[in-house]
């Protein structure tokens, strides 16, 4: 199967060593290939599937609860400023 | 060569819950940093999403308003990206089975020689999703900070055909759109607060042509107004392009609203690639016949159908109607006025023209108006038993609007009763003449314009509480012997 190492290490935010990418590029391929295989079947009357759980329906009642999860993230945060969590400056998006 | 517009938007609208899509916590609008969060919402690793029910009922109620296919069957979707408003590095969001499939909205709009027409535009989709958190950059020089209070609230986005042909449409039908939203109490709608925002994706084509321009989708649109102006730049700078011989770029653009223009936000992050997949942590979801059957029933009467029900049961103006229509809360007001015994034309037109203006100026609803409707309707029996004329009447609804008193009770304390005293008005008449030797020579030479000098000197003289009906006819009996 094809693809791009150099495109999905950059769409996994991974910074591959020219060694690394070789050798990724084969393992990453191999799996690919062996997954292939499931094409050789006929699934065109099966039901996709998008979940194993043979559940369906599951929710929950529109009610609040608070949490203090806030503070032990801000606690474990690279960097804080007050209540927020602080980030390094990304391109301008809004 | 001419060219045509070619737009379509999508529109993203806060649900009206209590508390976010995925889990327990509050959706309130200006909390402290952060302090609605969760395990879920933070995404750490081990917690587990739960959709809310309230959330998926009020997107199937907002999908039945726009006559959508309401979905047999669905499931969410991960759409993979790196941002940090987003802390599980993807947005629960639905792929290829949203909630709501194909629909129309019937807007009204204006054709170029100003008549109203009405114009179907195709809804691609809404579907569910939740929000993102919320980046602040202003004052910060050596970084953003990151708010995630507004991460996991749900929001329905709804995808519109590329039906729209003009800025004028795209603006009728945000307006259309948000009137039945609202009417339908799914979402408050309010651009302030971000609980509606739109991107407009627009291109250009030789008119007659088939296949569609390159399109620039446009973001950061803060208002209605805005998304007309930013529309309008952008087909103007793609004609332009086009018509030189160059290419339109397919990119995403930021209205400058001060600059007025779009510039391109040349950013790494457009080389976009979601890697959409069923969301493993939520099961599918079946809506019966039923389910959706309930939903259909608690649907309020749409704008449309009581536009169309004033005209026809109180003979107002389709214009007026579709005006009064485009907030519930206006709409309600006027029905309540007339119900509180104010003839429906002179309610409409003082709904429109006079109430509208001041809650205008003062910037605020007209839900939390001090004038209620059976005190408009009290001011506009004021007027129609010539107690005050139409000039002291519209003094006493902003007096009105500013304490919350009756027009009664105002003209009472005033003494703004308009003067029916035949005698009074004679003696104010014929001293306004006294005064005005020259207007009175001028009427008598023929100049029917300085009847207006003399009708202006015995307001003056009456307080302007003289009936102006009575001061015409009196001054011309006076102005002819
Ligand atoms: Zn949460």
């Amino acid at each position: 199967m094809e693809f791009q190492i150099d495109k999905v290490a950059e769409l996994a935010r991974l910074n591959l060593k020219p060694g690394e990418k070789s050798k990724l590029e084969k393992d990453l391929g191999a799996i690919l290939d062996y997954a292939q295989k499931l094409n050789t079947l006929d699934t065109g009357s099966v039901e996709p599937t998008s979940h194993v759980l043979n559940l369906e329906n599951v929710f929950r009642a529109d009610e609040v609860k608070t949490s203090n999860a806030a503070e032990k993230a801000l606690e474990h945060a690279p960097h804080r400023d007050g209540d927020f969590f602080k980030v390094p400056k990304i391109v301008q998006r809004d | 060569m001419k060219y045509e517009p070619v737009i379509g938007l999508e529109v993203h609208v806060q649900l009206k819950t209590r508390s976010k899509l995925f889990c327990a916590c509050s959706t309130e609008f200006g909390a402290e940093g952060n302090r609605h969060t969760c395990p879920v919402c933070l995404g750490w690793p081990g917690s587990l999403p739960v959709v809310n029910e309230a959330a998926l009922a009020l997107a199937i109620r907002a999908g039945l308003a726009l006559n959508c296919k309401v979905a047999e069957r669905l499931k969410f979707d991960r759409k993979n990206y790196f941002y940090p408003d987003l802390p599980k590095a993807y947005q629960i969001s639905q792929y290829d089975m949203p909630v709501n499939g194909k629909g129309e909205l019937l807007i009204e709009t204006k054709a170029p020689d100003g008549a109203l027409v009405e114009k179907t535009i195709g809804i691609t989709r809404a579907h569910l999703e939740e929000d993102a958190g919320k980046l602040l950059h202003e004052g910060i020089p050596d970084g953003s900070l990151v708010d995630y209070n507004r991460g996991g609230i749900p929001l329905l986005e709804i995808v519109s055909e590329p039906d729209l042909r003009s800025p004028q449409e795209a603006y009728d039908y945000l307006t259309a759109l948000k009137a039945i939203l609202q009417c339908i109490e799914i979402s408050d709608c309010d651009m302030e607060k971000g609980s509606l925002r739109c991107d407009a994706n627009v291109s250009v084509r030789p008119e007659g042509q088939e296949k569609f321009g390159t399109k620039a989708e446009i973001k950061n649109l803060n208002s209605f107004k805005m998304v007309a102006k930013a529309i309008q730049y952008e087909i103007d700078r793609q004609t332009e392009l086009v018509e030189s011989g160059e290419k339109v770029v397919q990119e995403t653009r930021l209205w400058n609203d001060a600059k007025g223009v779009t510039f391109s936000m040349r950013s790494k992050e457009e080389a976009h690639d979601y890697r959409y997949f069923p969301e493993p942590d939520l099961v599918p979801f079946t809506l019966s016949k039923e389910t959706v059957a309930a939903i259909r029933k608690t649907l309020p009467e749409l704008p449309r159908e009581r536009a169309k029900r004033f005209v026809r049961d109180f003979g107002i103006s389709s214009y007026d109607a579709a005006v009064l229509v485009q907030e519930k809360g206006t709409a309600e007001f006027f029905e309540a006025c007339v119900s509180a015994g104010a003839g429906a034309k002179a309610a409409s037109k003082w709904v429109l023209n006079d109430l509208l203006a001041i809650l205008n100026e003062k910037n605020s609803a007209i839900g939390d108006c001090l004038v209620k409707p059976d005190a408009l309707a009290g001011l506009i029996r004021l007027t129609e038993s010539q107690t005050i004329n139409s000039t002291t009447a519209k003094a006493v609804l902003i007096d009105m609007a500013a304490t919350g008193k009756s027009a009664d009770a105002i003209v009472k304390e005033k003494g703004l009763a308009q003067v029916a005293d035949t005698g009074l008005i004679e003696r104010a008449v014929e001293k306004a003449m006294a005064a005005n030797p020259a207007s009175v020579a001028d009427f008598r030479a023929g100049k029917q314009k300085a009847l207006g000098a003399l009708v202006g000197a015995v307001m003056k003289e009456t307080q302007g509480k003289a009936n102006p009906k009575m001061v015409n006819e009196i001054l011309l009996k006076k102005l002819s012997s």
